[in-house]
């Protein structure tokens, strides 16, 4: 399971975790650091374990503010924030009914509903 | 047709392991004109060279293919062997199937069938190979080194040593370079002036090196064993021959508001100006920029000060052209500037500085005369926070991706000596990786933690914020503890990355000498030739190459001196007979090969033809100079009309290689 759930948070964030070289600037910029169980370096070091399942039963995915603090000071490039957000839509996701497939489309279709939504909802709920 | 020899190598399991070299040696020796066929396991090794002169000798070949590794790593060997059994060593052509077969495989069969069809083509050019002879030229027997810092100063010393000329090419008005700048060195904690200046001196008075300060090499043409510089010595509007370096001059300015380089901008100096005490040649220098006599003609005090009368406002730029047999790059380095860096106020606060100016800040000759005061309120400093890798390691686009090398050092001596100096002080140091592999190097580290207790914590700053009583606001991770700390400073330095000096990249196109994506230039091999240039006759010394500390440097100095010391003990150089020749009936004087050659190795000359009407026709046609050309082969592609051609890669060469590697 866990190796699913890291491979999927991978993906989603299209982060490279092995590019950390855990010098911890994410954590030193971050405004919500106190709030946090789990600070942004450990977000990038627990997915590299594969810890995803403490990772999504903590309420730190919903301390981050998405400031993207530490995507734009990081000198590495790894992009912590990205696996906040791909976390939080694994737990979205396991909850139900939040996954959109292509198929299932046209039977939402009304002419009411303006084409961009679909598109929308098709790219955030199909990852 | 001609009588080849087949010399098939496993290079141990680098080939073998990949390759079936049996099978290669055995489908290569079906080919036309191969006589004999083998493999074997090391064909470098001297085994291996016997079994080429032997089958030279007994097989009275004419052509010898030889399928190993790159030619840049043991062309040369073989030719020497084949020269050896009397057969001219152009008629050896290499077959690359380890670098460009065998490690870049996995299958087997795959990668026979492609060595296979390397050799092949290697067999088809052979077939059209021609002996060629080696011409020779002579070497100038004196060497340029461009840059005056410690790299230079010290390759200069050790050519001269060894009794040649050498001139030392340096852009500021003194010799010295960084360290001139720097207060006390690692590990030892002696004082940099006092190491420096007496080799700084030796240069002034060692009569076989001449010093061209506040000059620049502004065009290089020729080749290894003959260059041409041509150097332009900036007008310093002071006739070097009279003025005694008094200072009266300096002192009498009356423009006193010029921030100065020598400590960074943290002061000001006048606009005739020596840049420190020790400067070498002592001689004042006229910022042309700044002086009321030079921009409106309003002044000439210094002029009336002068007892020597050295003072000459009509000096103009002089060039100068030097003949060399080497040049010797020591261009060095500068901290990179913080403008990406907002995080950590660099601009915000005159109390965040760069390491550079922590040292300016601490020597007595800097602008607080070596006493550690704040720049915004000249108080002192209770707690400093220093910040490790500022823009080093960083491959997110705004510093450098590789680890400057000096900074870990630096830090540990700059926290020590604060500890020391004032021990009511607090010191943090912020680390990612603290890099000590050096001599006594990790004991000096250990000593700043141990005995001096500098606090050192593994984690990274993210933000300084300069607060309105004066206070920088530092945010910073400490890893270890997880926690997030703020930590009220009242100076922080950063160890900015370093990078080569702006001036590199022109000098590596003017040398025609490669240089990385970072702009170090690259040595010819990264292990066993460190200070040679690929390109012949240049060398390299200090951080151009590459970020290193002082003794490092040193060392590499005194290598790179050996090489070139290595070259102008030779009285000929032997040249590359490769190079570019010009079929003259068939030269249609379009000039396209004179544009693009790189080196200035062709020329246009009218000559007469007899025409096949029995006319007398001029025409204008190219010409090589076979000492210039370096065989790259340019001009070939460039020609329209198929005149120009390359000797030993002559395009009816190449096309036979392509067929042969196209034919199934």
């Amino acid at each position: 399971m866990s190796d699913f759930d890291r491979e999927q948070i991978l993906r989603t964030s299209g982060v490279d975790v092995l590019k950390c070289m855990r010098c911890g600037k994410c954590s030193a910029t971050c405004p919500s650091y106190d709030e946090m169980e789990y600070h942004p370096h450990e977000f990038v070091y627990m997915v590299e374990k594969g810890q995803i399942d403490k990772l999504m039963a903590s309420k730190s995915i919903y301390k981050c503010l998405s400031c993207f603090a530490c995507i734009e000071r990081c000198p590495r490039g790894v992009e912590p924030a990205r696996l906040v957000e791909a976390v939080r839509l694994q737990v979205i996701r396991q909850q139900g009914k939040n996954h959109l497939r292509a198929d299932d489309i046209p039977a939402l279709l009304d002419d009411d509903m303006p084409q961009q939504a679909i598109v929308t909802a098709l790219r955030k709920y199909s990852k | 047709m001609q009588r080849i020899g087949v010399f098939v190598c496993w290079c141990g399991s680098n080939i073998a392991g990949t390759v079936d070299v049996a099978a290669v040696a055995e489908a290569l020796s079906h080919e036309p004109g191969v006589v004999y066929s083998t493999n074997y396991q090391y064909m470098c090794s001297e085994a291996g060279q016997n079994i080429i002169k032997d089958a030279i000798k007994e097989q009275q070949l004419t052509g010898v293919v030889i399928c190993s590794c790159s030619p840049r790593m043991h062309e040369a060997t073989f030719r020497k062997t084949a020269a050896a059994a009397g057969l001219n060593p152009y008629m050896v052509e290499i077959a690359n199937i380890r670098e460009q077969c065998s490690w870049i495989h996995k299958d087997m069969p795959t990668a026979t069938e492609k060595a296979i069809i390397l050799g092949r083509a290697a067999i088809a050019k052979v077939q059209l190979n021609a002996p060629l002879i080696a011409g020779e030229s002579p070497v100038t027997k004196r060497a340029l080194v461009i840059g005056g810092g410690i790299a230079g100063i010290q390759t200069a010393l050790d050519i001269a040593e060894a009794g040649f000329e050498v001139d030392i090419v340096e852009k500021q008005p003194t010799i010295g370079g960084k360290m001139t700048q720097l207060d006390k060195t690692f590990p030892t904690l002696d004082c940099a002036a006092c190491i420096l200046t007496p080799k700084m001196v030796d240069c002034a008075q060692n009569e076989n090196i001449n010093i061209f300060a506040y000059s620049e090499v502004q065009e290089v043409k020729g080749f290894v064993g003959n260059f041409t510089a041509k150097i332009k010595k900036k007008a310093r509007f002071v006739d070097p021959n009279k003025c005694t370096g008094c200072g009266e001059c300096t002192e009498k300015c009356p423009m006193k508001k010029i921030p100065n380089e020598f400590n960074l901008g943290m002061d000001n100096r006048r606009a005739i100006y020596i840049p420190f005490a020790q400067a070498v040649p002592k001689i004042a220098t006229i910022d042309p920029d700044h002086c009321n006599m030079l921009k409106n003609g309003k002044c000439g005090l210094c002029a009336k000060v002068c007892g020597a009368g050295a003072i000459d406002y009509k000096q103009k730029d002089e060039i100068v052209e030097r003949q060399y047999g080497a040049i010797v790059v020591a261009t060095g380095y500068n901290p990179i500037k913080l403008d990406k860096f907002d995080e950590f106020g660099y601009s915000l606060s005159p109390d965040v500085v760069t390491s550079l100016e922590f040292e300016r800040l601490t020597n007595a000759a800097g602008p607080t005369s070596g006493t550690l005061l704040r720049p915004s309120d000249g108080k002192h400093p209770h707690t400093l926070v220093f910040v490790q890798c500022v823009g080093s390691r960083d491959t997110s686009g705004c510093g450098k991706p590789y680890c400057s090398k000096i900074c870990c050092m630096y830090t540990a001596k700059h926290a020590m000596l604060v500890r020391e100096k004032y021990p009511d002080t607090e010191v943090y140091v912020f680390y990612i990786d603290v890099r000590t592999p050096g001599k006594n190097f990790d004991e000096f580290y250990r000593r700043a933690v141990e005995e001096y207790g500098v606090h050192y914590i593994k984690g990274m700053v993210g933000k300084v914020a300069p607060r309105a009583d004066g206070k920088l606001m530092v945010q910073a991770s400490d890893l270890i503890s997880n926690e997030q700390l703020h930590i009220e400073a009242d100076m922080v330095v950063l160890a900015a990355a370093i990078e080569p000096d702006k001036t590199a990249r022109s000098l590596g196109t003017m040398l025609t000498a490669s240089m990385d994506t970072n702009d170090f230039f690259t040595e010819a091999h990264p292990k066993l030739r460190p200070v040679e240039s690929p390109t012949a006759g240049i060398f390299l010394s200090g951080v151009c190459q590459g970020p290193k500390d002082i003794p490092e440097t040193v060392s590499q100095a005194s290598a790179a001196a050996a090489k070139v010391i290595g070259l102008l003990a030779k009285n000929k150089l032997t040249g590359n007979p490769c190079v570019a020749t010009s079929d003259e009936m068939m030269c249609n004087g379009c000039s396209s090969c004179e544009k693009v050659c790189p080196y200035g190795a062709i020329t246009y000359q009218d000559k007469e033809f007899r025409m096949p009407d029995r006319t007398v026709a001029i025409r204008r046609v190219a010409s090589v100079n076979e000492a210039v050309c370096q065989g790259c082969g340019a001009c070939t592609v460039a020609c329209p009309s198929g005149a120009m051609d390359l000797k030993g890669f002559s395009n009816s060469q190449i096309m036979a290689e392509v067929d042969a590697i196209c034919k199934m």
